[in-house]
């Protein structure tokens, strides 16, 4: 087999590339947020973001992700540990609660263009759906990655190689997290103001 | 009915799309018959089962970086005959009437396009396959596999932007696409779906070369080379690549608001409903900039190794050196509006902006100091390498003061837009990126195949280009003077400009000569090739991938050096270093997949399905990525092992050859 230096090498190139991605990722964000900020005013005539959002439903989701960010943490602490049911129902907690909120902001979205809003109304709903669509595909792609750790977990024992992709899971579960906060902030709540 | 059933099957696609007229049907004919043909000879030789296994399978990175430098070149063909229909329509004034104006249109899109991102991407980023893992004493990249779906990312990307020679047509709206007249009410046909995908298939696989070499050269340098020991090439692509980052999300966060316009009815860059077609403009420039020096700074890296081995000289002002790529790297995200002063942004942003242009001359300014001192006092030998180098020096230098003209926004309003402005970028990239490719090929070609490549050819090639060169496009600056802007496809002959475009299509035509005449070079080193083989270390080389084998052996090095000082390998020389007899270990390198390749295939098929609006299909190939990506990141079997028996077998076998 290989060498284990050799193999804890490999794995600190994966983390380090993994958070150069995550911060390439960010960039993809601040340039979808920028084109919020220009585009904000824009509303073409149609609502402003005050008359759209219903912050006490943004609040929920907003609580719903950040406890999943929680629930990471303890799978991610139970595969430290080698606890692999543990790990198991920590994971599908953290699908079950990101599927909720990617549940919510769909039919956050269907409402809005159920109504006449959608995102080829406005310069500000086209900027709107498409940076918190952004962050929901990003979700629909962890979930996706979460049912193949999960099935992975299941059916084999722990690897090296699984602990290694569940802390990368971790990371970009957390940025998701943060990237949200500032969607929470600059989108929902500057909007309404 | 059955239109809708023909709709639902091939989307927007009929058969009158496959309709051209002459030239282009003449192009994808040629270019499809060129294909075909290679088949057949594959066929024929029965090197289906070598292509696949050797190439289109491999994760080592030299054979990587030498199928980037070959789509490169296939591409640099192509858009050289581009640039030869365009002068053509120009020194005739459009009487021959050869070119419609919407072909013509078409041609100038795809020329600047193809020459950018297939051409001088794929040449740097070939070079980086091939020079910075032995350059830092490694074996291979950070990650093999992740390198292969770069390589076929852009490759899918290369297919789709020639595709509409085929069927269907090319953008119109020029190589950076602006809004308005790229959405959807200006240009309804699928010239701008397909120019849009090819970049984002293209610059995905980009963005993610970027990652993988960026860690590579921070993860995987050898024992003792710290960061002020690394070759001055490595800094440059360091420094490049980290541009790469930051930049290319933009890119695709653009064309993607771009496509979703096109797509789904949105509104950011419409000239209605609230869109803001100048929010486009600063958001590719945002890229587009820092894509210049993406492109130049690996040139000055190349420059700077050359000019010290034939100098046989360190380097001068290492240091200086790597503080001038940290500076331009830096800068290099502040000048973007310098594009579009006539924007009407205002006096006082036009002023930073201008300001900060004129200062990253500055630390370009110290390279080229640095260069000429580096050849002072030196024993210099002028070899083609180095009369790339010395061209490049002149071209460059004219290019830089041209573009410090241009920084000042008042004088700008003047020149934007015009020939002048042309002649300044293509003194840039031409006189700076792609001579520093050449001169890097030619420098590094004996390391990869073992034998040089003839100098009498080559510098004919150079001298060639060089006048060609100069005859191209010094006149387009004298015409921007006088009021030619670019992209003209007909003037007033009273204008009495037809002479001077006639002098730049001479120089087209000399480039066009030098270019043969690099063509006949390789195929001549190949024919001469065992007299013109060579040891591992033709130039007396000073870094260290001069210390492997020519062509080097898969895992590069059968025992990694330590390093102690900078330009390690001259330094080794200097000890007699490489004389002990090493200790061979067990070396595990990636196994073969054909995975990369399939997942460009079908991010190929995805494209045109987008571009066509064939739904089914889109659904499909998305899935068959996605299925593809989750079985080769699932599997942990992707590495074999080369016993040290078989290395000391490999290495004895050599040094006794």
């Amino acid at each position: 087999m290989k060498h284990q230096a050799e193999e804890i090498a490999v794995q600190e190139r994966k983390t380090l590339g993994f958070w150069i991605y995550l911060m390439t990722d960010s960039v993809l964000f601040a340039g979808l947020f920028a084109t919020f900020a220009v585009l904000r005013g824009n509303t073409f005539g149609g609502p402003s973001g005050a008359e759209l959002f219903n912050l006490p439903f943004v609040l929920l989701e907003t609580m719903i992700l950040l406890v999943s960010s929680f629930t990471i943490g303890m799978a991610l602490l139970g595969s430290a540990r080698g606890f692999k049911k543990q790990t198991i129902f920590w994971l599908m907690i953290t699908f079950a609660l990101g599927a909720a909120f990617l549940t919510l902001e769909l039919s956050e979205f269907s409402k809005l263009a159920a109504e006449g809003n959608s995102w080829q109304s406005s310069a500000f709903l086209s900027a709107y759906f498409t940076l918190v669509g952004t962050h929901g595909l990003h979700i629909a792609v962890g979930l996706l990655w979460l049912i193949v750790m999960i099935v992975r977990l299941w059916r084999f024992n722990f690897k090296k190689s699984d602990l290694g992709r569940l802390a990368l899971f971790g990371m970009f579960w957390h940025f998701l997290d943060v990237i949200w906060i500032f969607v929470f902030s600059i989108v929902y709540l500057m909007g309404a103001a | 009915m059955l239109s809708d059933w023909q709709q639902l099957i091939f989307g927007r696609l009929t058969a009158s799309d496959f309709v051209h007229d002459p030239i282009m049907a003449g192009a994808g004919i040629g270019m499809a018959g060129a294909l075909v043909l290679a088949m057949i000879g594959l066929t024929y030789f029965k090197k289906w089962k070598w292509l696949w296994q050797n190439w289109i399978t491999s994760l080592d990175p030299k054979k990587i970086g030498v199928m980037y430098i070959v789509v490169a070149v296939i591409m640099l063909l192509r858009g050289l005959a581009d640039a030869l229909l365009l002068r053509a329509q120009q020194i005739t004034n459009g009487s021959t009437e050869v070119l419609t104006s919407d072909h013509f249109q078409q041609i100038f899109s795809a020329h600047g396009t193809i020459m950018i991102f297939f051409v001088a991407m794929g040449l740097i980023f070939g070079i980086f396959n091939l020079i910075i893992p032995a350059q830092i004493g490694a074996r291979d990249v950070a990650f093999p596999f992740l390198n292969s779906v770069s390589f076929w990312l852009f490759a899918a990307g290369m297919i789709l932007i020639n595709a509409p020679l085929i069927v269907g047509e090319f953008s119109t709206a020029g190589w950076l696409a602006y809004p308005p007249l790229s959405e959807l009410q200006y240009s309804p046909g699928v010239g701008v779906d397909y120019w849009i995908w090819s970049l984002q298939i293209a610059g995905i696989g980009s963005l993610l070369s970027g990652i993988n070499f960026f860690v590579t050269i921070l993860k995987m340098r050898a024992p003792g080379m710290t960061m002020m020991k690394m070759p001055i090439f490595v800094w440059s692509a360091l420094s490049s690549l980290s541009l790469v980052m930051f930049a290319f999300p933009i890119l695709t966060a653009t064309l993607g608001m771009l496509s979703l316009d096109r797509l789904m009815g949105m509104h950011f860059f419409t000239s209605g409903a609230g869109g803001n077609p100048m929010l486009y403009v600063n958001l590719i420039w945002a890229w587009g900039h820092p894509e210049v020096y993406i492109l130049a700074l690996p040139a000055f890296g190349i420059f700077s190794e050359i000019v010290a081995t034939f100098s046989g000289k360190r380097l001068f002002g290492y240091k200086s050196m790597v503080v001038a790529l940290i500076a331009i790297t830096v800068l290099s995200f502040t000048v973007w509006l310098h594009h579009f002063f006539t924007m009407g942004a205002g006096a006082d942003v036009n002023t930073f902006f201008g300001i900060m242009t004129m200062v990253i001359a500055i630390p370009t300014g110290v390279k080229v100091f640095n260069w000429i001192f580096t050849m002072y006092r030196g024993r210099v030998r002028f070899t083609t390498p180095m009369l790339w180098f010395m061209g490049f020096i002149v071209t460059f230098t004219l290019g830089g003061l041209t573009g410090v003209l241009m920084s000042v926004p008042a004088a700008d309003f003047q020149f934007h837009n015009s020939l002048f402005l042309v002649a300044h970028f293509h003194n840039m990239i031409v006189g700076g990126v792609v001579f520093g490719v050449f001169a890097g090929v030619t420098y590094w070609f004996p390391k990869f195949t073992g034998f040089t490549l003839n100098e009498r050819l080559g510098k004919y090639a150079f001298w060639l280009w060089i006048v060609g060169f100069l005859l191209a496009f010094v006149p387009l600056y004298i015409l921007g003077f006088m009021g030619a802007t670019r992209r003209l496809d007909h003037y007033d002959p009273s204008l009495g400009w037809q002479g001077l475009f006639i002098v730049a299509g001479v120089g087209v035509l000399l480039i066009c000569l030098g270019v043969a005449f690099q063509v006949l070079q390789v195929i001549v080193s190949i024919k001469q090739r065992k007299e013109n083989r060579v040891g591992s270390d033709p130039w007396n080389g000073r870094t260290l991938e001069w210390a492997t084998a020519s062509p080097p052996e898969e895992y590069n090095f059968a025992v990694i050096p330590t390093v102690t000082t900078r330009d390690a390998f001259w330094e080794m020389k200097k000890a007699k270093h490489h004389e002990v007899t090493p200790e061979y270990a067990d070396i595990w390198v990636p196994k073969r997949s054909g995975v990369g390749a399939i997942i460009g295939l079908l991010s190929l098929i995805f494209g045109l399905a987008i571009i066509w609006h064939i739904i089914w299909l889109v659904v499909v190939s998305f899935i068959a990525i996605v299925v593809a990506i989750i079985m080769r990141v699932t599997s942990d079997d992707t590495e074999e092992k080369i016993s040290a028996a078989a290395i000391t077998k490999r290495e004895m076998n050599r040094s006794a050859a």
